[in-house]
């Protein structure tokens, strides 16, 4: 079996975790998770170096991952569960009470592979922007990657963060903004357009790489590929653009607002499970 | 009564700049953040002796906050230094997540608090900081009281684990305590003992109290006077003790009653005893343009004002 075989079966596990965990929480995002699994499942299973079972929260030695969209919290908690930080098993505690896996990711409950809350968005990519500082002083070689979305884009940190990081050259960050083109209210145009998010990025000093099929393995891989032959060129931040669709995986998921935070009906759910295989087993 | 001398006024926020360096030149963990307000609040010694410590965020403080917090995981100390205004007030959001709920090692050093900034109004005289910080969870809070103590708790803040706020002012205040005295967080420090009232006061109105308890003295009345450095964690016992002696308080601080540490103080007491407890803070009201010394005056925080409201708890026994 290939790598890109073998991601792409976790991919779909991850998928199933991330539909099972809202319909058992009654609530949460599945739509933007849905559309971000490829690039985290490329993350945790292939490109970042990490030791799930020696996991501590300063990251040294180790690259480190932000998602700073913290709503796409079960898709984060399926991804570290899978890869090892904690028992697959917990994730049938999801959003309920007493439980290490909140709503938003959180760091008080010693859940391991959490880094820093977020939820209150706009703010996770600055905090990735300062561990990759921190690592840059440190002169530890690894990298920070961060997760952002496209609607969170719309806060004016990120544009803090985005002039920070091209001023001071962070050339160890690789950051990816899930570009689906939704948001709560409706489709980003719709709520606050016009886009151009690629053009902003670049217009911040970052160099800009795009995936044009975000949900794609290859393409992922290539992006990053790119990203990294950009910085052995030039001191400076990648933002790499992921042309995804929201509720990626699920026909009547896919490429709508409706179910950016709403979690499926249990008939609702068996329907969309039926269009994903059961690839390493259910929780 | 204990004779305080003052060594000369001195701003306390020097005094933050002072305590910077000379954590920086003990512990190179210790790093420094600031928001085009680097002169301001006295970060430029620190950022001329270690340049590759220091990191300018122009005027974005949303993210210098959580800059900060993503340093301070790689084991960093980071303080981040900008107008109290904007530290508490602007980015609570941010003070909030990435620093207490995240529980990041992040010193927020808040220059320019209260009305005391003087002339640039009351857009930059932040009267709810206090209240504002100590409602979070996990986060301590410290109102040191003049140059020495700044510096001193500055150094105290860097030794600390965990999130604090340290509120510091702009003008030229009296310098009294110990010149290298080791600050205990945590400690409310008595500085005058007396029978008939408590005096509990914080920030650089300290001083007044004590000009206050002189005052009362002449008419034989005798005050306790506490220094509450620390606004979070409160030393309950130091002021309970007082209190049990003394029958009655009085609260000074550069604040708005609302949030403030006298309703810290009030809740206190309405828990654990009963006495008759007179505020001096500012009372719903914002701020306005003038000189530090005019605005005391006149927004009632001076040392006539406390001891003013020092009879009237007395009469209240």
């Amino acid at each position: 079996m290939s790598d890109i075989q073998r991601l792409k079966d976790i991919a779909c596990q991850i998928r199933r975790d991330i539909l099972r965990m809202v319909t058992m929480a009654k609530s949460g995002h599945p739509g933007g998770s849905l559309s971000s699994t490829d690039v985290v499942t490329a993350l945790y299973f292939s490109k970042m170096k990490h030791d799930p079972k020696n996991w501590d929260r300063s990251g040294k030695g180790f690259d480190m991952f932000f998602l700073s969209c913290g709503h796409e919290s079960p898709l984060l908690y399926s991804a570290l569960a899978r890869s090892g930080y904690f028992p697959v098993s917990e994730l049938a505690t999801f959003r309920k009470i007493g439980s290490r896996l909140q709503g938003h990711p959180a760091t008080d409950t010693n859940l391991p592979g959490v880094f820093e809350a977020s939820g209150s968005l706009g703010q996770g990519l600055s905090v990735a922007v300062g561990a990759a500082l921190g690592k840059k002083i440190s002169k530890d070689p690894n990298k920070v990657y961060c997760l952002v979305g496209d609607g969170e884009s719309q806060e004016g940190q990120i544009w803090e963060a985005a002039q920070f990081a091209s001023h001071h050259k962070i050339d160890n960050l690789i950051a990816f903004t899930d570009w689906n083109g939704q948001q709560i209210d409706g489709t980003t145009e719709e709520v606050i357009g016009p886009d151009h998010l690629d053009q902003r990025w670049k217009a911040f000093g970052w160099n800009v790489v795009i995936a044009e099929d975000g949900n794609s393995m290859e393409d992922i891989f290539s992006a990053i590929k790119l990203a990294e032959e950009l910085q052995a060129i030039e001191p400076k931040p990648v933002m790499i653009m992921l042309k995804t669709v929201m509720g990626k995986g699920v026909d009547f998921m896919e490429g709508t607002c409706k179910w950016h935070g709403k979690a499926p009906k249990p008939e609702e759910c068996e329907a969309a499970l039926k269009q994903i295989p059961e690839t390493l087993g259910d929780f | 009564m204990t004779k305080y001398t003052n060594t000369g006024n001195k701003d306390t926020r020097s005094g933050f700049g002072e305590g910077l360096l000379s954590i920086g030149r003990e512990c190179e963990e210790v790093v420094a953040l600031a928001a085009d307000l680097k002169g301001s609040v006295k970060m430029d010694g620190f950022a001329k002796e270690f340049p590759d410590r220091f990191f300018q965020c122009g005027i974005a403080e949303a993210n210098m906050i959580n800059v900060a917090a993503g340093l301070s995981l790689n084991g960093k100390i980071p303080f981040v230094g900008t107008f109290a205004a904007f530290a508490a007030g602007r980015v609570y959001d941010q003070v909030r997540m990435a620093v207490a709920y995240s529980e990041t090692n992040v010193k927020i050093a808040a220059s320019h608090a209260g009305i005391t900034l003087g002339e640039d109004g009351a857009t930059h005289q932040i009267l709810e900081d206090i209240g504002l910080m100590r409602m979070l969870p996990g986060m301590t809070v410290i109102v040191p009281c003049d140059f020495n103590q700044t510096k001193n708790a500055t150094i105290a803040a860097a030794k600390w684990n965990g999130p604090v706020y340290l509120r510091f002012g702009r003008p030229s205040v009296p310098n009294f305590t110990p010149e290298n005295e080791v600050f205990e967080i945590g400690k409310a420090y008595k500085l005058n003992d007396g029978k008939d009232v408590t005096v509990i006061a914080t920030g650089h109105l300290v001083w007044e109290a004590l000009l206050a308890a002189e005052e009362l003295e002449k008419e034989g009345v005798t005050a306790d006077v506490i220094n509450l450095a620390t606004i979070k964690p409160l030393d309950r016992e130091t002021i309970l003790e007082s209190v049990k002696k003394t029958g009655c308080v009085v609260t000074a601080e550069e604040h708005f009653i609302f949030g403030g540490m006298g309703e810290m103080i009030a809740g206190l007491l309405a828990s654990c005893n009963t006495a008759p407890l007179e505020m001096v803070a500012i009372n719903d009201r914002f701020g306005q343009s003038g000189t530090p010394a005019e605005l005391m005056k006149a927004y009632g925080l001076d040392a006539e004002h406390i001891a003013a409201a020092a009879r009237r708890a007395i009469s209240r026994k």
